[in-house]
């Protein structure tokens, strides 16, 4: 558990950092809270030249409501998350998503802004992120941009954000209405991570029908994504348990599932049905109230 | 803190004396050890199973700054790693402590660069280009035994160390023929790996000037390391050899042996002239310490028209990994076999076992050796029994149980052991009580009419612990003797420090043979020093393995006190000018009978012994006294366990409802103690019943290298345990003690497995290979609702 020799720089600045990027470029890798990184890099399985350590920028640490969303700063970490009163009651599925990341150690350092640049396919904030269509504020050298939720995983361990580019802020929207949500996971035994994870978002109308959902998909495949069919059998419907069950039934499709010792194809496609209708049932009686 | 004798302190609960500086961090231990000139060691391991190694390039690792030597199995000269126990016609495959010419397992230390900081010798590591050939892997117990498998070793036909057979073929074969019933059942007890919380750790450090060489070690024997490393590894007397054991984080049995790094780290010290220090990162103890388990076996029970067990017969083949470990032929032959009568009266028993090679790390023996396996496999087959007879599982253990026997005369089983005492009714009795059982059935019942599958699982266990006399296991292949010693040295103040041969790696140690002190002399703890770990202080000591250090360590302890307490006597009657047979020792001080004002305390008859002003004429001055002491037997605590387990259908997953553990371990000296050894013995077969499962791939690689694949068990996953005891004092030894220390791991695999056996029995399964992994679970709950 001996990481290679590496150069550490700490810049002040997110331009700093930016320029330090531009300068290393393959050879870089920015440090948010290490709890991902520094562990490859102590089994030598990422060996960078050069780590820079964003923790000593001020102002990427944050939560605050910004016009119709939650802006949250991408060094703000698990616990400030799991624990933000804000959060607690404006977005509180992204608190309890936050709170069954890892164990205590991992949530006082590991940063949100890290988590989801760094993409584990089997990272818990990913479902959520994408149930509730959040953005993702990218600092460039040519200054900021807006990526989609649905545009940011590109693939295992891949994301939208560019070689040049620092993730600082992910903005979630706040949901009118009665709206519910809920993330559930069926974790891994040993690391706790999501087998298959689900997160579900749904607005009611007052009749009770759904004019809004939003479900993500982790764990199962080599990147999070959204379960675009069981959104679709619930928008306009009344959410009754055979129209959540129907709709459930189509969450691992668009799913690229892959087996591995916690299980088959077969396994972890009924766990992504069964993790989806369980999601969507908690959430639909939370937006029932 | 109670820690004068005003009571005995024999059963109390104690607060474990070494905590505060366990939870403090002031612990010390092997990486602790910090020397002037240290240099630190990293070891190259094989990437492969097994392959030729056709050359080794260290040019560019000697090159990298702060490397002082790159050594490879060609420079290393020493004797290779022994085996400390034979087997009739066993073979012995040579096990350099460098691997030379070939490597057999991933992980097997092939080079090892010493450096000025462990950054320089973890980099210098990386820079040794070693060209390999690789050859085909054989990673299963069984199939490493086909025609056509890869062979480890040329002159080991087949891959097999030794054929082993205990009980009578011949009767077992008749009893068989004549069976009303026979019950089948193929089981795999698979691959366990150890995980102490401390890795192992050595600093090994040659004096140049003295000639002498000290290795602190993460140990739970020194002696025997530094017997084996003297005698037969480095060649050199013991004499010239001090082997430290500190702190020890835990063991589990992975501690009892010697392992390559140790030996190569102390010819390196020796051939440099400077201290070298190794500690294992975590992944390297995953490939490199002994493994356990790893069964795969064939078992069938016979039964009579009246459900009575006529006979048992085992067929196992047990992987011995790439190279015998210290004491890897025991585990799988006498420490399996003589278990399979369980506590039940099997009139005949046949059990053979095959030793096999596999391309894997060594296994050796891990908390509970040999005797979870047996237990296991009983425990599944009287479940499978009952199901197959239409009888309840409590109901067929108590028809077949050995009756009573508490007066001394031991039962004699067909597999050699004569157990000491035991009476298994009232365990199963105050088990079933405690879950409430009948009403448990009943729940059961309903829930599985509302579609929830409920599972109760029920275990009645025997475990074999200190193992013993020492005259037995020679004639067996031991390559030690079976004792232990303890030293008691009384200073001038009455202060006593006690040198155990014993070691405390978790067991606490400090603290309950402290109170067996206390009780004895009648001072308080705080004036009790118990010394353990260390070859220059301790006489000799066997160390700790098979919950052996109460019963036998802890009784060499007490007949050292009772000789302290008898030259104590002699002074004491000396100076009250009184008869011996007229005093009385009461709360640290003797007294005249019928003359209360007339005393000595314990602390002026030991200043008296060592001025020796007035002390009975021709004694020796001095008190102190040292014994050595040889078990008759093994003890044999006993136990039932209940667990009662539910399924969600839908997942698969086992969620724990309730455990209840009621163990005989004999008397207990510290409860508390005693528990924690059983809440996390628990835990640890709980892990081998659901989650754990060293997996190498038929590639040889191995799948479950690290903590984020091989699944431990964890506080949340289990349920609050509800515990009691029956004591049926051993009279083995002069404490009535038994054994605690792996009675949780024994009896809580089968308990659950059981539990979730009987939870899917409503769908028609019988029998599921551990782990009992989620997937495994939903699709046997899933296949047979089809």
């Amino acid at each position: 558990m001996y990481p290679a020799a590496f150069e550490y720089h700490a810049p002040a600045s997110v331009r700093e950092a930016l320029g330090l990027l531009g300068q290393y470029k393959d050879d870089a890798k920015l440090l948010a809270g290490g709890h991902s990184l520094v562990p490859m890099m102590k089994l030598r399985l990422a060996q960078p030249k050069h780590l820079i350590d964003l923790k000593k920028i001020p102002g990427l640490s944050y939560i605050k409501e910004d016009g119709g969303a939650i802006a949250i700063g991408a060094m703000t970490t698990h616990w400030q998350v799991e624990s933000s009163a804000l959060l607690k009651q404006k977005c509180p599925v992204l608190s309890e998503t936050a709170a069954v990341i890892g164990d205590p150690a991992v949530r006082n350092l590991g940063t949100i802004g890290g988590s989801l640049a760094h993409a584990d396919p089997a990272a818990d904030m990913p479902a959520t992120i994408i149930a509730h269509g959040a953005e993702f504020v990218c600092e460039g050298p040519k200054g900021r941009r807006t990526v989609k939720v649905d545009d940011w995983f590109l693939g295992l361990m891949s994301t939208a954000v560019k070689e040049d580019e620092l993730l600082v802020e992910v903005r979630v929207p706040l949901w009118a209405g009665k709206t519910g949500g809920a993330y559930l996971k069926f974790p891994h035994p040993a690391s706790r991570f999501a087998v298959v994870g689900a997160a579900a978002v749904v607005t009611l109308d007052g009749a009770g029908k759904c004019t809004k959902a939003g479900v993500g998909i982790t764990g199962a495949g080599i990147k999070a994504v959204r379960a675009r069919d069981v959104e679709a059998g619930l928008v306009g419907k009344n959410l009754d348990q055979a129209t959540i069950e129907a709709a459930a039934a189509k969450a691992a499709e668009g799913v690229d599932v892959q087996a591995d010792l916690q299980g088959s194809v077969e396994y972890k496609s009924h766990l992504c049905r069964v993790f989806a209708r369980r999601a969507l049932e908690a959430a639909v009686k939370r937006a029932r109230g | 803190m109670a820690t004068v004798a005003e009571d005995r302190l024999f059963g109390k609960s104690i607060k474990r004396r070494e905590d505060p500086r366990f939870i403090t961090g002031r612990g010390q231990y092997v990486d602790d050890v910090k020397l002037p000139g240290m240099t630190y060691a990293a070891f190259v391991r094989s990437p492969h199973p097994h392959a030729v190694i056709k050359g080794i390039d260290a040019s560019a690792a000697r090159q990298v700054p702060g490397v002082i030597a790159v050594y490879t199995g060609e420079d290393v000269k020493v004797g290779g790693l022994p085996c400390g126990w034979m087997l009739p016609d066993i073979k012995v495959p040579p096990r350099p402590a460098l691997a030379s010419g070939k490597v057999r397992y991933v992980g097997e230390p092939v080079a090892i660069v010493v450096a000025e900081s462990v950054y320089a010798a973890k980099d210098g590591a990386e820079a040794v280009r070693v060209d390999y050939q690789p050859l085909k892997a054989t990673v299963n117990p069984k199939s490493a035994h086909d025609k056509g498998a890869p062979k480890l070793f040329d002159d080991i036909p087949d891959n097999q160390c030794f054929y082993w057979t205990i009980g009578d073929k011949a009767a077992t074969e008749a009893a068989f023929k004549s069976a009303a019933t026979v019950v089948r059942q193929p089981l795999v007890n698979q691959r366990l790996i150890p995980n102490a919380m401390e890795p192992r750790a050595c600093v090994a450090s040659f004096s140049p000037a003295m000639g002498d060489l000290t290795l602190w070690v993460t140990s739970q024997n020194p002696h025997v390391h530094r017997l084996l490393m003297a005698a037969f590894i480095l060649g050199i007397p013991e004499t010239k050899m001090r082997v430290i054991a500190p702190d020890v984080g835990g063991g589990f049995g992975s501690k009892i042996f010697v392992y390559n790094e140790e030996v190569v780290a102390c010819w390196a010290s020796k051939t440099l002239g400077r201290p070298v220090k190794w500690t294992a990162e975590r992944r390297e103890s995953f490939m490199n310490d002994a493994h356990g388990r790893d069964h795969v076996t064939e078992a069938e029970m016979a039964f009579d028209r009246d459900g009575k067990i006529t006979g048992l017969r085992v067929k196992t083949h047990a992987a011995l990994g790439a190279y015998l470990s210290t004491f890897a032929p025991l585990i799988p032959s006498f420490l399996y076999g003589p278990l399979l009568s369980g506590v039940y009266k099997i009139p005949v028993i046949f059990c053979e076992v095959w030793g096999m090679l596999t391309t894997t790390a060594p296994v050796d023996a891990y908390r509970g050796a040999g005797r979870p396996e047996a237990t296991y496999l009983v425990e599944r087959l009287m479940d499978r029994a009952a199901d197959q007879l239409g009888v309840d599982p409590t109901e067929l253990r108590r028809r077949n149980f050995i009756p009573k026997f508490t007066d001394g005369t031991p039962y004699q089983t067909p597999v050699a052991f004569a157990y000491d005492s035991g009476d298994y009714e009232p365990a199963l009795r105050r088990a079933l009580q405690m879950a409430g059982y009948d009403a448990l059935r009943k729940e059961q019942e309903l829930g599985r009419k509302q579609g929830r599958l409920i599972g109760i699982g029920v275990t009645t266990y025997i475990e074999a612990c200190g193992p013993a006399p020492s005259a037995v296991a020679g004639s067996l292949g031991a390559g030690a003797g079976l004792w232990e010693s303890g030293q008691v040295r009384v200073h001038p103040t009455g202060a006593v420090s006690v040198y155990t041969g014993s070691h405390s790696h978790g067991q606490g140690h400090e603290t309950t043979f402290a109170q067996l002190v206390a009780d004895e002399l009648g001072i308080p703890m705080e004036q009790i020093d118990i010394v353990h770990g260390d070859t220059a202080q301790i006489p000799f000591g066997m160390g700790t393995y098979g919950s052996r250090s109460a019963c036998v360590g802890g009784s060499a302890i007490f007949r050292s006190l009772e000789k302290v307490k008898e030259k104590g006597r002699k002074i004491a009657a000396h100076l009250l000018e009184a008869g011996e047979q007229d005093l009385v020792f009461e709360k640290g001080a003797w007294s005249v009978k019928g003359a209360p004002g007339k005393s000595k305390a314990w602390g002026e008859v030991a200043l008296m012994a060592y001025l020796a002003h007035n002390i009975p004429q021709g004694m020796e001055p001095g008190l102190e006294a040292t014994s050595f002491y040889d078990p008759t037997n093994f003890t044999f605590p006993f136990g039932a366990h209940v667990a009662v387990v539910e399924i969600d259908p839908d997942t698969g997953h086992v969620k724990i409802l309730r455990y209840v553990a009621v163990d005989d371990v004999g008397r207990v000296i510290n409860p508390m103690i005693v528990d924690g050894m059983v809440h996390g013995g628990i835990a640890q077969g709980v892990g081998q019943a659901l989650w754990e499962h060293g997996i190498y791939g038929e590639d040889g690689q191995l799948v479950t290298g690290s903590m984020m694949d091989y699944a431990l068990p964890k506080a949340d996953q289990l349920p609050m345990y509800e515990t009691d005891r029956t004591v049926t004092p051993s009279p083995v030894n002069p404490l009535g003690v038994k054994g605690a220390g792996e009675t949780g791991t024994i009896a809580s695999t089968p308990t659950i497995v059981n539990a979730v056996i009987d939870a899917l029995s409503g769908q028609g399964v019988t029998h599921l290979d551990m782990p009992l992994t989620a997937e495994k679970v939903w699709k046997a709950a899933a296949a047979s609702r089809k």
